[in-house]
């Protein structure tokens, strides 16, 4: 492959991610996000950069090559983080190549910034993280106004991407019916929604927190209840 | 009534050749597991007994002994579990569970393993058979010579089958069910006359003499058969009999050995042929067919061997490795799958899951989807599959061969094993260090080695005298190997199932490495980092300092991949530089078992940063933790080490992940199970263990042995009940990389 000059800043990589995205598929953690969500379990891909390994779209791709034989009919590669949007032209890069090589690409994302409108020409699928669909809790959330993400689901729906919407349920935050319900009525019309998943919140990150001096904001928030989580869900799906 | 009617071809009815029967009569089944029935009265009634006996034996240890009789293919009265409910008849004493002696091996062993259990031995009958009779064991040490019994004290050589028997040969049982005795013994007769021709060297004695035994074997099959009221002189004519037939035949053999593994082989297809045959004629319908093949698979689950509480520490929760295969395809590439293959795996549902017998799935790209997805079903349902793969070993032998104990491959009938357990790689690169003096016990093991007093190892000076102890380290162990089978052939040998092969047979000797992942690594420290050797007073190494990163296995990172594979074909080439007992080709194997803990034990500090006593890896596994990049780079470090003319005995991977990491819902998990078999076969390893549990469930059940009765775990290339390992071995399947999501 023919090197380009764009280096892409990788936080981590794993080669087995069965949950983000159909399939088995190949997930990059991208450094660098605007947003800083209290419950985040990956503060250290914060920073734009960290020192971590650094990769042309080439070499990310030829990683992900050496797994193809596993991806079958519907895995592929997931761009995570941070949001992989901030490094919008390694992104796009690694798309390009995706779609040379015949990988299914999708991005986990929560859409918070400016300028993807060649990002979503390229990739197949939009993990969409759903921080909230009222400002006021979203702000709470992430630090940030709900407007540009907003303004990227509609974008979403104006080019037929294909979605799966995501959101994190947190005690005391928004681990309700009414949350929930306020969710499914948000979605309801919404075009090309393949799935809806809330997905509980857990402390497994916290750690990481003290590791890199920073203050967890949630600090004795237990893990969301599985159990609970669950009947959430159920309601979420019921019709 | 003609026995072979309806059968097709020719060659088969010609000459011994189950393999040529089975392709020209057996009906592929690609439909799903929608015609699978649950188990009849008859089954439940059955098994509901045995589980209550398993449950004792679980609280005592072992169940009983029957301390008068010696081990033999008719030395004991017939025995029963609930005769009017029983459709498959045999067990390997008078009475379920009770175990034999079987001292050929060695009286040690049965000593020791009585007295573990309170009982003693029959003052007559022992004092009898140690006047009158020298063993197995007794032969070897006549004859070991001083390096080897230097390496066994020591842990450089471990697991020697010199006190027990053998195991790992596969008698073709199948030919009872298709030939019946009469005609085995004729064609055996022939044989001997052929070797009246010419010289009669020693080795056509030897093979003379053999051959006798093998007939009188056949007989006391027959003879056996018998006292359970059956007549096996001739070919099966149903179902019910070729199974019964066939069972018989591994019945001797499990009476008159006690192997660390005594494998079924390849049956269930080869059975299927008998069950279409019934069907189509209506003499059975689906309930009868799952019942014969239940109550067979619950004679296999009693299977049971003597062993003293030392053997279980390095072979966890007394194994038979009663290793049955299932699937794969023929040498043109059509799926081997039938109905049965569906029924042998369904017992693990109808009763409940096990760990024997060892089902194992030979899995190919071609295999049926409706197979595939079932295998997967039930493998995150029970935990009791192990997977390899047909692609890679039917190019080498064929598409009727039958794997022994874990991943040791063998065409059935056409060859056979002797099994030779493993050298420690990890401890012979201390040696390369240390001068050849045990890191542990101290003394000098590998001679002509000189000391290393650098402050920083150099990769290069390490290498060369790395190689000059495997050199000697090889030439050890095949002097062990021979030494080993020279002796159980003439005090030991297996009549009974060598009568179930052909005369001409074609002989592996199966070598073995333990410590590879920590080899690999601590070369790749070596030669990536800056290791510093810490050294006692005597200036042997007790630790190592390192400085710096190294790339380490498990990672998919060629750098130090590339170390493991020159490693082992480096190790096979030194091995074959040696002639071996009854010119056997030599093989290899990276398969560690449970006795990964064991050899951790006995090995020092390491230089990649392992400290002395940690247990190894098992097998081809990346050490614990050392995986970094995910699960998918760990499997794709394994697969890089070559099968065919390098590794031929096998490279056992072990993989344990959790349900939720698999997928959200049970369709989910069966589609991303497949996905993930077929990426990893296609990259062409040999095998994969497949874990599907959750961490927490380990932890429960650690603590809690009675919540789960049946909770069955795959180590390396076997099964095993969670709850009758050590607690320290609990801990450290506990400890291994869990691939949980994040």
């Amino acid at each position: 492959m023919k090197k380009s000059k764009i280096l892409g800043d990788i936080s981590s990589i794993e080669t087995m991610g069965l949950v983000d995205g159909p399939g088995i598929r190949f997930v990059v953690f991208l450094q660098g996000c605007p947003l800083r969500c209290k419950y985040c379990h990956n503060p250290e891909t914060w920073a734009k950069t960290n020192g971590n390994v650094k990769m042309t779209p080439e070499e990310l791709i030829e990683k992900v090559l050496r797994y193809k034989n596993y991806y079958g009919d519907d895995g592929g590669v997931t761009f995570s983080g941070g949001e992989p949007m901030v490094q919008k032209d390694f992104l796009i890069e690694c798309l390009k190549l995706c779609k040379k090589y015949k990988i299914n690409s999708a991005i986990d994302t929560a859409g918070s910034t400016a300028d993807y409108s060649e990002i979503l020409d390229l990739v197949d699928l939009v993990i969409f993280d759903i921080k909230s669909y009222k400002n006021e809790d979203y702000k709470k959330i992430t630090g940030r106004s709900i407007d540009n993400s907003l303004k990227f689901l509609y974008d979403c729906q104006k080019k037929n991407k294909k979605m799966w919407i995501r959101s994190v349920i947190t005690p005391g935050i928004n681990d309700t019916e009414e949350y929930v319900l306020g969710l499914k009525n948000f979605i309801k019309d919404l075009k090309n929604i393949q799935k809806v998943e809330l997905l509980p919140y857990h402390t497994i990150g916290v750690h990481k927190y003290k590791e890199l001096g920073l203050k967890y904001e949630l600090d004795g928030v237990d893990d969301m209840d599985n159990d609970r989580c669950v009947e959430l869900q159920k309601l979420l799906n019921n019709r | 009534m003609d026995c072979y009617r309806n059968f097709k071809g020719e060659n088969w009815k010609n000459s011994i050749n189950v393999s040529d029967f089975i392709i020209n009569n057996y009906t592929l089944y690609e439909g799903d597991d929608e015609f699978l029935v649950g188990p009849t009265d008859k089954t439940k009634k059955v098994w509901s007994k045995c589980e209550k006996l398993l449950e004792e034996e679980l609280k005592k240890g072992i169940l009983d002994v029957d301390t008068k009789n010696i081990s033999g293919i008719n030395s004991f009265a017939p025995g029963y579990i609930d005769k009017e409910n029983e459709v498959i008849f045999g067990l390997q004493t008078d009475a379920p569970l009770k175990r034999m002696i079987n001292p050929f091996g060695g009286v040690r062993m049965v000593r020791d393993s009585l007295a573990a259990y309170g009982y003693t031995w029959d003052k007559e009958v022992e004092e009898k058979f140690t006047s009158y009779r020298k063993t197995h064991n007794d032969g070897v040490f006549d004859a070991y010579t001083s390096d080897v019994r230097k390496a066994r004290h020591v842990g450089l050589l471990t697991g020697l089958p010199d006190a027990y028997g053998r195991g790992r040969i596969i008698g073709d049982y199948r030919r009872i069910a298709l030939y019946g005795i009469d005609r085995l013994v004729e064609e055996k007769k022939k044989d001997l006359i052929k070797l009246e021709e010419g010289e009669i060297t020693e080795d056509k004695i030897r093979l003379r003499e053999e051959v006798s035994m093998q007939i009188k074997a056949l007989g006391e099959i027959k003879a056996m058969a018998s006292s359970y009221g059956v007549d096996i002189s001739l070919p099966a004519n149903n179902a019910k009999e070729a199974t019964q037939w066939l069972y018989f035949g591994y019945l001797a053999a499990i009476k008159e050995n006690n192997g660390a593994a005594m494998s079924l082989g390849r049956t269930s297809t080869f059975l299927d042929i008998y069950f279409e045959r019934d069907l189509a004629e209506g003499t059975l319908d689906e309930a009868g067919a799952q019942e014969i093949i239940d109550q067979f698979i619950i004679k296999l689950r009693l299977a049971r061997h003597l062993r003293t509480p030392e053997y279980n520490d390095l072979f966890a929760g007394d194994p038979t490795w009663v290793t049955e295969s299932i699937g794969g395809t023929t040498t043109d590439g059509v799926p081997l799958v039938t109905k049965n293959s569906f029924r042998y795996l369904h017992t693990l549902i109808n009763l409940t899951s096990s760990p024997e017998p060892n089902l194992t799935v030979l899995w190919s790209e071609k295999l049926p989807m409706n197979f595939k997805k079932y295998c997967a079903k039930i493998s995150i349902l029970t935990d009791s599959i192990q997977y390899e793969n047909d692609d890679v070993m039917r190019p080498l032998y064929g598409d009727d061969y039958a794997i022994a104990c874990c991943v040791s491959a063998m065409r059935v009938g056409r060859d056979m094993q002797f099994f030779g357990a493993r050298c420690n790689l990890a401890k012979s690169l201390l040696y390369s260090i240390n001068g050849g003096v045990d890191e542990m016990k101290g003394g000098l093991i590998v001679e002509g080695i000189d000391k290393m007093d650098d402050e920083v190892l150099d990769y290069d000076k390490v290498i060369k005298s790395y190689d000059k102890v495997l050199d000697k380290v090889a030439k050890t162990y095949v002097d062990a190997m021979n030494i080993i089978h020279y002796m159980h052939d003439k005090y030991a040998y297996e009549a009974g199932q060598m009568a179930l092969h052909d005369t001409d047979v074609n002989r592996l000797m199966a070598f073995g490495v333990a410590g590879f992942s920590v080899a690999v690594d601590s070369l790749s420290a070596i030669k990536y980092a800056k290791v510093m050797p810490i050294r006692n007073e005597e200036g042997i190494t007790v630790d190592f300092k390192i400085e710096g990163e190294f790339p380490k296995y498990g990672n998919d990172d060629d750098r130090v991949d590339s170390i493991g594979v020159e490693l082992v074909k480096n190790f096979i080439s030194k091995l074959r530089k040696h002639t071996l007992y009854k010119k056997a080709k030599h093989t290899l194997s990276i398969l560690t078992i449970t006795s990964n803990v064991v050899y951790g034990k006995k090995t020092g500090a390491t230089p990649d940063g392992r400290a002395a006593g940690v247990a190894f890896a098992p097998g081809a596994n990346p050490m614990h933790g050392r995986d970094e990049s995910g699960a998918l780079a760990s499997l794709n470090s394994v697969a890089k080490i070559p099968y065919a003319d390098v590794c031929e005995d096998g490279i056992s991977n072990t993989f344990s992940i959790t349900p939720d990491a698999l997928g959200h819902n049970e369709d989910e998990r069966i589609t991303n199970l497949v996905s993930l078999m077929e990426g990893y076969f296609k990259q062409m390893p040999q095998h994969l263990n497949v874990n599907v549990l959750n961490r927490e469930t380990l932890i429960d059940a650690m603590d809690h042995p009675e919540k789960y009765p049946t909770l069955t775990i795959r180590i390396s290339g076997y099964a095993v009940r969670f709850n009758r390992l050590s607690r320290e071995k609990q801990l450290e399947v506990i400890n291994r990389t869990f691939h949980e999501k994040i």
